[in-house]
């Protein structure tokens, strides 16, 4: 459905943000950010620290929930429907998947830390299971290196292979969306291009959107990119446009390292 | 610059040496002061160390020992059975449910603190008023395990309130990021995490009740007989050294007594070890 939509170059929004803002307490984070994110398509954000592009990739699986004075004005629309309105935040979770800045693997077996997302949705048998992991673990290219110890603890990984492991733990749920935040910032240069390349792929079947501060891999890796300045989306666009004729200059100063 | 540093260093070095010595010297008190205690108790009491004192009664003439320690056992088993539930789910709701900085988590936090620093034997008097007294249970193993469990409850739950802290909120944000609810984050990630630490402050407790005497004289009672019900009186080891020793004339099976205390004490901590050590390669 989704991806012929997209090859057919017919735009499929998948979000749409809408006049949203945020605060943290009476700080406010986000200005009435709108902004439409395209089905299989990777959209990346970009800024200096502290422009609310973490702020706002966490809002759309509504991670934000958990930080303590955090409000959200405004609506956010996940095929059309308001993920701020009255709907499950665990199976809006479980659609719009997350990858974090640190690679965060349980403290469990490789196994079990793909296991968990699936057993927590209600998937029981061992056979269906066992194919989970495989194929969460194929899908993060990280299945060679781990099918002889999938019974080891996944802690026992380098930096790079728990990364992509939370890739795959994150894939385990077979989400539509994919966030990540900052997801090769801890990683070595050959750890960060077996992820970019990952993620390529990925947008095949995912959304993916991902928050960097590295703007080659944005040029890279990405199809759309927004830039975001104290809490504002100054610009958002084709990411080849973005970078190479970009129409703020407060967005072309951020780009050519005047700033930030 | 160099002759600087040869100053600065030769100046240096001799109060290198004070500090080597003094915190050496102290390391070799602390393990000299032990290694003399257990010394003294183990010279004093292991020659009165007789099969008699396992005998299965205590009579007047023969100070057995094995109800004491069948009952110091009990007491273990049903205080932690009460203590262990209400710490350990008050920790959880402290750090997981209940908002962060709220006032209740302030007060419930206080009132624990103030509960750690109350006498042993202010605990005795308030068990013997309100359990044995006031519901009527007389002095008997129930009283006595209530009050112990009241006393060690702050000590649960602290340890168990630092372990939780101590769980990087990266794993909450893993799991709450799969649609976990929070139970299950807090069943499946965060607590076998957190076990090595409420283990330890489970065995921390499991000293206090084997060592404690004063919350037990007035709740427990003084029969030496093993336990038949809850509603027993009972004698712990510990209580049992200080009635043989306060009698006068049964020091030196006290002092066996004590030795026996000392290797529950000993067995105890080599148990926990292996368990929570057990646990740690688990999660390695």
């Amino acid at each position: 459905m989704a991806p012929a939509g997209a090859r057919q170059g017919k735009v499929m929004k998948k979000f749409e943000i809408l006049n949203t803002d945020l605060w943290y307490n009476d700080f406010k984070a986000l200005h009435s950010v709108s902004m439409d994110i395209e089905a299989n398509q990777i959209t990346a954000f970009i800024g200096p620290s502290g422009c609310g592009k973490s702020t706002l990739i966490k809002t759309l699986n509504r991670m934000n929930d958990l930080i303590e004075g955090c409000k959200v004005k405004g609506s956010i629309l996940l095929d059309g429907e308001d993920i701020y309105g009255n709907i499950d935040v665990n199976l809006l979770r479980k659609r719009v998947g997350m990858v974090f800045q640190k690679p965060n693997p349980f403290p469990m077996s490789i196994y079990d830390n793909i296991a968990f997302g699936p057993r927590t949705h209600g998937v029981k048998s061992r056979y269906r299971l066992d194919e989970i992991v495989e194929k969460s673990l194929r899908d993060a290219a990280i299945w060679e290196e781990t099918k002889d110890r999938l019974k080891k603890s996944a802690l026992s990984l380098s930096g790079g292979q728990q990364q992509r492991l939370c890739i795959a733990r994150a894939l385990s749920v077979e989400p539509e969306v994919l966030l990540m935040d900052e997801p090769t910032s801890a990683l070595d240069p050959i750890s960060t291009a077996k992820i970019e390349d990952l993620v390529t792929e990925l947008k095949e079947q995912y959304t993916v959107v991902i928050v960097t501060h590295n703007m080659q891999q944005a040029t890279r890796i990405s199809d759309k990119t927004a830039f975001f300045l104290l809490g504002e989306m100054v610009e958002y666009g084709d990411t080849q446009q973005v970078f190479s004729n970009p129409r703020e200059k407060r967005c072309e100063d951020y780009i050519t390292g005047r700033f930030g | 610059m160099i002759q600087n540093a040869m100053i600065l260093l030769r100046r240096k070095k001799p109060m290198d040496w004070v500090r080597f010595l003094l915190m050496w010297g102290c390391g070799l008190a602390t393990g000299a002061v032990l290694l003399y205690l257990v010394g003294f108790i183990v010279v004093k009491g292991v020659p009165h160390l007789t099969p008699s004192l396992f005998a299965v009664e205590y009579t007047t003439e023969n100070q057995s020992l094995f109800p004491a320690l069948v009952t110091t056992l009990l007491m273990v088993v049903l205080t932690l059975l009460i203590a262990v539930p209400f710490g350990v789910f008050t920790a959880i709701y402290l750090v997981e449910y209940a908002p962060r900085g709220s006032r209740l988590v302030r007060v419930i936090r206080m009132t624990t603190e103030t509960l750690a620093g109350i006498p042993s034997i202010v605990f005795g008097l308030f068990g013997y008023i309100f359990f044995a007294s006031w519901l009527g249970w007389g002095k008997s193993i129930l009283t006595g395990c209530c009050t112990l469990a009241i006393m060690i409850l702050p000590l649960i739950m602290r340890t168990t309130e630092e372990s939780l802290k101590s769980i990087p909120d990266t794993y909450r944000e893993g799991a709450f990021g799969l649609g976990a609810g929070r139970l299950r984050t807090v069943g499946r990630v965060i607590l076998p995490s957190a076990m090595p630490g409420i283990f330890a402050g489970i065995i921390l407790a499991v000293g206090r009740i084997v060592g404690e005497t004063a919350a037990l004289i007035f709740t427990i009672g003084s029969v030496i007989k093993i336990p038949e019900n809850l509603f027993s009186q009972g004698r712990t080891l510990a209580l049992h050294v200080l009635q043989l020793s306060s009698q006068g004339h049964n020091r030196n099976e006290a002092y066996a007594t004590a030795v026996v205390l000392l290797i529950v004490v000993i067995g105890i901590n080599m148990l926990s070890e292996t368990i929570e050590r057990r646990f740690a390669n688990k999660l390695k």
